[in-house]
């Protein structure tokens, strides 16, 4: 019987992804040795033509990771969809949007002022900006369109499944190429990792009180963090409540709270939304009576950053999506 | 007029393309490295806590998060003014050495090695990690793995995960290390010392015994007698960690020695209308376009730029692994290009010694871990030196510690010029009458990676070789000849 054919392939990424992937060590050459892979950019060379050849559904499986901001990413993962029978969303940039999607609470144009004209250690007097088509002494270059949005995977394809994480942790990808070989796959859309909140693994979970009150929210440099407590009873913000298991802890085995990577667990539409709503209910509860709206101001207003915060790794996938600005459409 | 691109299709963002352009004799007449990349980093991190940063840099790139993880944390420390306490230092600089060891011996392995230890005339099949190995011997494959197995365990240990870590906070880090921990980091420096050494002696055995080889790296094809730059401690030697910028001029004496809050009075960076990546070059010699020599800007970092920019290393082996590379090749600075390979290979012993020195201090167990800051933040600058070279992170903030500029100056960039004149003098050399011959794919890839750039993550593949695809147009537009390799 010929091998299932696997196509690992990277959109708007930094390598973390392909990283994970190397940090699978002996089990990496078993799954070499159990599929054919036809695609993977950072290993193999490209063959997209390859790719355009096969028949529609032809791949088993496509791994796809980082988000979608440039109009090949766009064609290219198209493409994949076509030929491929799954397409499993890979990694928290696919799954949500990621850190990059952070850029979508600015605009292109700010980006490019900043990094070409205003930055304090450039030196462009004749205030230069790149150029998607230039001709310098009769040489004709080109550099690909940025969208102005960037884009989760299932904003742009259909997608099968999502691994998520940043990076997904090698345990989890093997089980998930496991279950894919054994066809024992879940319904349709299942993220594949554990459907509960990151608060229920949590080493720290019996310092969590069943009813939380936060009197007053603190930054992480304000305290020296306690090793072995809850960081919301220090009144650290943690994304254990609003986010799910499966990342094996590694942050907070590293004295630091949860910044949301592994996205909330099954029915949360989103993420950022949930967290919200979680924390307000948090907010020095018995005493709210005893608060004039001031104080209530000033107890919300210590959280720094709350957009930027819940919205972390999943502002592209969220009911926001962007930043509203003029001249810059939803979808691209 | 014919129009060469090689494309290394490695990362759709973010790889290189190079474009040659050949003149009506069939010569090349301009050749460029083009960086289809931008994330704007820098913008959509304004209105984030600053304390945020180390957990959001790390994701400029995920082949060097810790480079970030740890500029962002110096820079924490300036705009916070805290001094982080002295565990915390070693803590850090421990595990910054452990990501340069696992880093510059992955490089080596996967990358630059398949060019020397399997040979540049190799056919390209056997150009990649698995030639290495038949060479270099199957046990050599069994103890990178080993090797880089126990470094990024360091890194786990320390920052919670190898790939994006988590660990730092302005003023120190938020673990300790336990004296079981201790141990384990113990044992995998030992082994990464003993296997920087096997690794120098296999560069020796394969490499510096080839009179090929060695022309190759004395040769003039991928020499420019530029600056460098590097950091170094009190004494002048190379430091990853912490100390002084210090420039030397191509003729190796001191240009400039400076502290990290000082870097926009030595340091600008060029536009160019076909590239999104900026030029770096020295503010006090201007810049003067894509040219080499003491009245040029240019400048070069990374591993060989850091050895000629500093008076040696700090720990023994190392130092003397240094004076043997100084010696073979006619003395200080090296201008080769192709040695950024032999230093890589020097500074990996450094890291790996860096390491086991750390984990045997005392110290190192130490749970003082932080220093709380105190002081309203407004403006922070923090330098380290990546694999790939110096990088700057510098940030301004409200008093409340919220950010609102970011100026990030990533170890590539300082290298971009200097790579597009590799690129071009390999591309010269080699195009000639309209010829473009199968090996100036391997020779023009050679060029720019010795300099391992990060725009290419394919630097760190699997296989070794950056897949390249090269097609040959005319002046028409229509494919005349299409070269494959990868």
């Amino acid at each position: 019987m010929a091998k299932p054919k696997v196509a690992f392939y990277w959109c708007a990424s930094c390598g973390g992804c392909e990283e994970t992937v190397v940090d699978l060590n002996e089990d990496l050459l078993k799954v070499a040795e159990a599929v054919d892979i036809v695609l993977w950019p950072v290993a193999l060379d490209f063959k997209r033509k390859h790719i355009e050849a096969l028949d529609d559904g032809e791949i088993a499986v496509s791994f796809i990771n980082g988000a979608v901001r440039l109009e090949e990413q766009e064609e290219m993962v198209k493409l994949l969809r076509r030929k491929s029978g799954l397409v499993v969303a890979f990694g928290a940039c696919a799954h949500l949007g990621g850190i990059p999607g952070l850029a979508n609470f600015c605009s292109r144009e700010t980006v490019f002022k900043w990094v070409y004209q205003e930055s304090p250690s450039v030196d462009n007097p004749k205030q230069i900006l790149p150029q998607e088509k230039v001709t310098e002494n009769g040489h004709e270059f080109t550099l690909p369109e940025f969208y102005n949005t960037v884009r989760a995977l299932d904003q742009v394809i259909d997608v099968d499944y999502y691994l998520p994480g940043c990076p997904p942790p090698p345990n989890l990808i093997a089980e998930a190429v496991n279950a894919i070989l054994k066809g024992e796959l879940p319904e349709k859309g299942s993220v594949l990792a554990p459907n509960i909140a990151l608060c229920d693994t949590c080493p720290r979970k019996d310092s969590k009180p069943e009813k939380m009150s936060i009197k007053e929210f603190k930054r992480p440099w304000e305290v020296k963090i306690d090793p072995e407590k809850c960081f919301l009873v220090q009144g650290l913000f943690c994304y254990g409540p609003a986010t799910r298991s499966g990342c094996g802890e590694t942050c907070i085995n590293a004295n630091m709270p949860c910044r949301g990577c592994f996205g909330p667990v099954d029915g949360v539409i989103d993420q950022g939304a949930k967290a919200l709503a979680m924390y307000v209910s948090m907010l020095g509860l018995e005493d709210e009576e005893n608060l004039n709206e001031d104080e209530v101001a000033a107890l919300v207003n210590k959280f720094a950053d709350p957009a930027g915060t819940f919205y972390r790794f999943s502002l592209p996938s969220s009911l926001l999506r962007r930043r509203r600005m003029a001249g810059v459409g939803g979808g691209k | 007029m014919k129009k060469v691109t090689i494309d290394p299709i490695t990362r759709l963002e973010g790889h290189g393309k190079i474009e040659i352009f050949l003149n009506d004799d069939g010569d090349c007449d301009r050749a460029c490295l083009q960086i289809p990349e931008l994330r704007g980093f820098e913008q959509f991190a304004i209105g984030r806590p600053a304390e945020e940063m180390p957990r959001i840099t790390t994701m400029i790139c995920g082949v060097c998060p810790t480079a970030h993880h740890m500029a962002s944390a110096k820079a924490l420390d300036d705009l916070f003014k805290v001094e982080p306490t002295p565990a915390a230092k070693k803590i850090r600089e421990l595990m910054y050495n452990a990501f340069q060891a696992e880093d510059h011996i992955l490089h080596f392995y996967f990358l630059g090695g398949p060019d020397f230890v399997v040979g540049p005339q190799a056919p390209a099949g056997e150009r990649n990690v698995l030639g290495v190995i038949a060479k270099a011997g199957i046990e050599t494959g069994g103890k990178v793995i080993q090797m880089r197995k126990g470094m990024r365990n360091v890194l786990r240990i320390i920052g919670g995960k190898p790939v994006m870590p988590s660990c730092a906070l302005p003023g120190g880090v938020s673990k300790g290390i336990n004296q079981e921990e201790q141990q384990k980091i113990i044992e995998a420096g030992e082994y990464a010392v003993e296997f920087c050494k096997l690794s120098l002696d296999i560069f020796d055995d394969i490499v510096l015994k080839n009179k090929d080889y060695v022309d190759l790296i004395t040769g003039n094809v991928y020499a420019h007698n530029t600056y460098y730059m590097g950091m170094v401690d009190e004494n002048n030697k190379v430091n990853f960690y912490d100390g002084m910028i210090r420039v030397v001029r191509p003729d190796g004496s001191e240009f400039a020695k400076f502290k990290p809050q000082d870097y926009l009075d030595h340091i600008r960076e060029h536009v160019e209308p076909w590239t999104y990546v900026r030029f770096s070059f020295l503010k006090k010699v201007g810049w003067k376009g894509f040219v080499d020599g003491k009245e040029s800007g240019v400048f070069r970092v990374a591993p060989l730029a850091r050895l000629n920019a500093s008076d040696g290393m700090a720990t023994p082996l190392a130092q003397a692994a240094y004076e043997k590379m100084f010696e073979v090749l006619g003395g200080k600075p090296v201008h080769s290009t192709l040695a950024f390979h032999w230093a890589r290979l020097v500074e990996a012993l450094y890291a790996s010694e860096r390491v086991l020195e750390l984990a045997r201090d005392p110290e190192i167990t130490s749970s003082d871990i932080v220093n709380l800051p105190t002081k309203t933040p407004k403006e922070g600058v923090g330098i380290v030196e990546a694999p790939r070279g110096t990088l700057i992170h510098h940030y301004q903030t409200d008093d409340n510690g919220i950010l609102t500029k970011v100026n990030l100056i990533v170890a590539t960039q300082n290298n971009s010029a200097a790579i597009n004149m590799s690129v071009e003098k390999a591309a010269k050399a080699l195009i000639k009458n309209g010829d473009v011959p199968e090996g100036i794919m391997n020779m023009i890839e050679m060029a720019f990676r010795a300099y391992d750039p990060c725009h290419a993550c394919a630097t760190h593949s699997l296989p070794g070789g950056t897949p390249i695809h090269v097609n040959v147009y005319d002046e028409k537009g229509e494919l005349v000849k299409s070269l494959k390799r990868g």
